[in-house]
């Protein structure tokens, strides 16, 4: 395996003009949420930099993840996004299978131990030894826990490597967990999301690449830079919020007016994500701006809290069974206590002495 | 039911009030260009816009004189708006999707500048094509 | 960890507190109630009923020419009981949890008038406080019950104010602490004098009751 070369040596074999390369630039500055003139500072650290291995680990997952980074971008801009590293291992992409494949990983964390950037989508199931997910015969915790060892930095991709995700939702029958309940001596940086928006994927690995070093993470361990704002706190439909006006049902005059859709179960205000100012496919929109309320996808046990429809101030458990219930509780208290203090009340009564006209005389 | 039988109405987009804020900012930072030559970017894309509030903005600043074009990883679209030295730059990639949306308070837009990289290595091929004519 | 916290007090939290609560109002009230008063063996002068009904309506203006607790007590205390009610039942979230609770619902009131009556409120119990410090005899009226059921009226109005405008934290952290703060207020209330919100109508009621036996009509 070759040293990897300069992505400025890579684009200009590719006859990749500087100005083009600035315009990519300006638009990773726009990716990574940092100011837009700061693409030409970008560009210089960035064609300067050596591409880093990448190995990818795909564990208990939908390939939802990579199905999002890989539609992220054209063609032309993913490749360069991808240019950035040397994606040496990811089960879904490479061309290699069985053997060839698992020998490139080795090779690679061979070869680049303690530099090779470790991406990981999926949870990794604990119970039962982690029998239920193995790739090459191998559990996803063993495997983790090898390709974490000469990792540089581990990147959670998605919720259930962030998170656990689904798999680790109630009840939880493969015993998941998130990269971070098990490896705790590396830097780790969580993408979350259900999937995480492509263009953060990517705006973080630039962000590694111009910088050197991990951005600034929130205390989910998110980049803050994607991660530091609520859904609600940049939603367009904000004033409405603001204003009271809410929609109630999904076809109402208020849902046909864009009003605010916390009533019908918006988990926006609870949620730190860049959806509302990055959107989706290709910039298109983002939930809310199709009509529906945001599910919250990118916070921790989101499949746990409760149906996405109902609102934020609905109880998560059942309480009006509890209420009933502790109703009865009190008032069977009440009639048992109350009867004994009438008991103890009719028997102080009785055992009072009667006044009688002899104790009047004073004998 | 069709299309027609779904009634959407344009909400009053003076009441959510994001163009004139973002107006208000554009002016300040004209002001600042005049007085310091200080060039600057405002990133539509990092601002919370409701689609119709997007097309109002457009509106607003309507366009001005020059324009120009990049052929480059997808295009790119400058222009000046009604306002000289507001420019409204959009890239696009390949397929026609906006990758980087910008209002630049400038003389021209950065971006336009022949880079020195390129300069040299075009000048490179130019003496290349020199010497085999010789 | 917030998600996890939000969680618990929209879950489990919120069922401890309105056991305990029920378990506690239901029990106190009910027991008064079952203990009843003695038969009184006079001829009666008039209908305790009527009497009963009329006190439990006029006991809620005060006159405060014949109430020893003199007009600031009076008027302050009537604009946060206002101001508390109006934010209670009125804001559109805590519609949005009556209806989850239990099916009813009624239409919102505005938020400028939900802000105006939040902020009367904690105005009043902050007026009421300071009251309490600076006049002799309330001071040394007050124990430490009366400073611990302040604070925890006060705290649900404060976090939910704050939650509104978004002031100093979080959505999340806030929605979190407000929560938690009524639950509080939920698990101490039957158990303080904070079970007023129920007793009082009884009270009254017996109040009313014996005067109306009596023929006294006021």
């Amino acid at each position: 395996m070759t040293e990897h070369e300069t992505l400025e040596q890579r684009l200009h074999e590719q006859g990749i003009s500087r100005r083009s390369f600035l315009k990519f630039c300006a638009a990773m500055a726009t990716m990574m949420a940092l100011p837009p003139g700061s693409a030409s500072a970008i560009a210089a650290t960035l064609a300067k930099v050596k591409r880093p291995s990448v190995i990818w680990l795909s564990f208990q997952e939908c390939t939802g993840c990579t199905e999002s980074l890989t539609r992220s971008h054209s063609p032309t801009l993913e490749s360069m996004i991808f240019d950035m590293v040397s994606l040496d291992y990811h089960h879904t992409l490479q061309a290699a299978s069985g053997f060839a494949a698992e020998q490139a990983r080795e090779d690679a964390m061979k070869e680049f131990h303690g530099q090779y950037l470790l991406l990981v989508d999926g949870s990794i199931p604990l119970k039962d030894g982690g029998i239920y997910s193995t790739i090459a015969g191998r559990t996803n915790l063993n495997m983790l826990l090898e390709a974490a060892q000469g990792a540089a930095a581990i990147v959670a991709v998605g919720s259930c490597a962030a998170f656990g995700g689904l798999p680790n939702a109630q009840p939880n029958p493969t015993g998941a967990v998130a990269v971070s309940d098990i490896i705790k001596d590396k830097p780790i940086i969580n993408i979350s999301g259900c999937p995480p928006i492509p263009a953060v994927i990517t705006g973080v690995l630039a962000h590694y690449l111009t910088f050197g070093a991990l951005p600034a993470l929130d205390d989910q361990g998110r980049p803050k830079a994607f991660y530091g704002e609520t859904i609600h706190d940049r939603c367009y439909r904000r004033p409405f919020y603001d204003q009271g006006k809410f929609a109630k049902t999904f076809d109402d005059e208020g849902a046909r007016n864009g009003w605010c859709l916390y009533e019908l179960g918006c988990k926006g205000p609870t949620t730190h994500n860049a959806c509302a100012t990055t959107k989706w496919n290709g910039g298109t929109s983002f939930p809310i701006e199709s009509g529906h309320g945001c599910i919250g996808c990118s916070e921790p046990k989101f499949w746990d809290a409760g149906s996405f429809y109902a609102p934020l101030p609905a109880p998560t458990a059942d309480v009006s069974s509890v209420a009933q219930a502790a109703a009865v509780v009190g008032a069977a208290a009440a009639v048992i206590v109350g009867a004994i203090d009438r008991g103890k009340k009719t028997a102080a009564q009785q055992s009072r002495k009667k006044l009688t006209v002899d104790d009047l005389k004073g004998n | 039911m069709s299309i027609d039988d779904i009634s959407i109405k344009v909400t009053d987009l003076h009441s959510i009030g994001s163009i004139d804020a973002l107006l208000n900012e554009i002016a300040t930072r004209l002001q600042r260009f005049i007085t310091q030559g200080e060039t600057s970017m405002i990133d539509l894309k990092s601002l919370p816009f409701a689609p119709a509030e997007y097309e109002g903005l457009r509106t607003a600043l309507g366009r001005g004189e020059a324009s120009a074009r990049l052929e480059t990883i997808g295009d790119s679209e400058l222009y000046e708006t009604h306002y000289p030295g507001v420019w409204w730059v959009t890239h696009y990639n390949v397929e026609g999707d906006v990758i980087a949306d910008l209002i630049e308070i400038a003389a021209v837009p950065a971006i336009l500048h022949s880079q020195p990289e390129d300069v040299r290595d075009g000048l490179e091929r130019l003496q290349q094509q020199l010497s085999q004519k010789e | 960890m917030e998600q996890e916290l939000l969680l618990w007090v929209r879950g489990t939290g919120l069922q401890i507190a309105s056991a305990v609560f029920l378990i506690g109002m239901v029990y106190r009230m009910l027991h008064i109630l079952l203990l009843g008063r003695k038969h009184s063996l006079a001829q009666p002068r008039g209908s305790e009923w009527s009497g009963a009904l009329r006190t439990l309506w006029k006991r809620t203006f005060v006159s405060t020419k014949l109430s020893a607790r003199g007009n600031f007590t009076v008027i302050t205390g009537f604009i946060f009981h206002i101001g508390f009610f109006v934010t209670f039942l009125f804001l559109s979230q805590h519609i949005d949890l009556i209806r989850a609770v239990l099916g009813l619902h009624w239409p919102a009131m505005p938020r400028g008038v939900i802000d105006m009556a939040a902020v009367l409120a904690i105005g009043a119990m902050v007026a009421l406080l300071v009251h309490r410090f600076v006049d002799p005899v309330k001071r040394l009226l007050s124990d430490y019950q009366d400073y611990l059921t302040w604070a925890l009226s006060f705290l649900p109005l404060l976090t939910g104010f704050m939650l509104l405008r978004e002031i100093g934290f979080e959505y999340i952290t806030l929605l979190t602490l407000h929560i938690a703060s009524v639950e509080l207020l939920l698990l101490v209330a039957p158990f303080t004098k904070l079970a007023h919100m129920f007793s009082t109508f009884i009270s009254r009621w017996y109040n009313g009751a014996v005067n109306g036996f009596k023929g006294i009509n006021i």
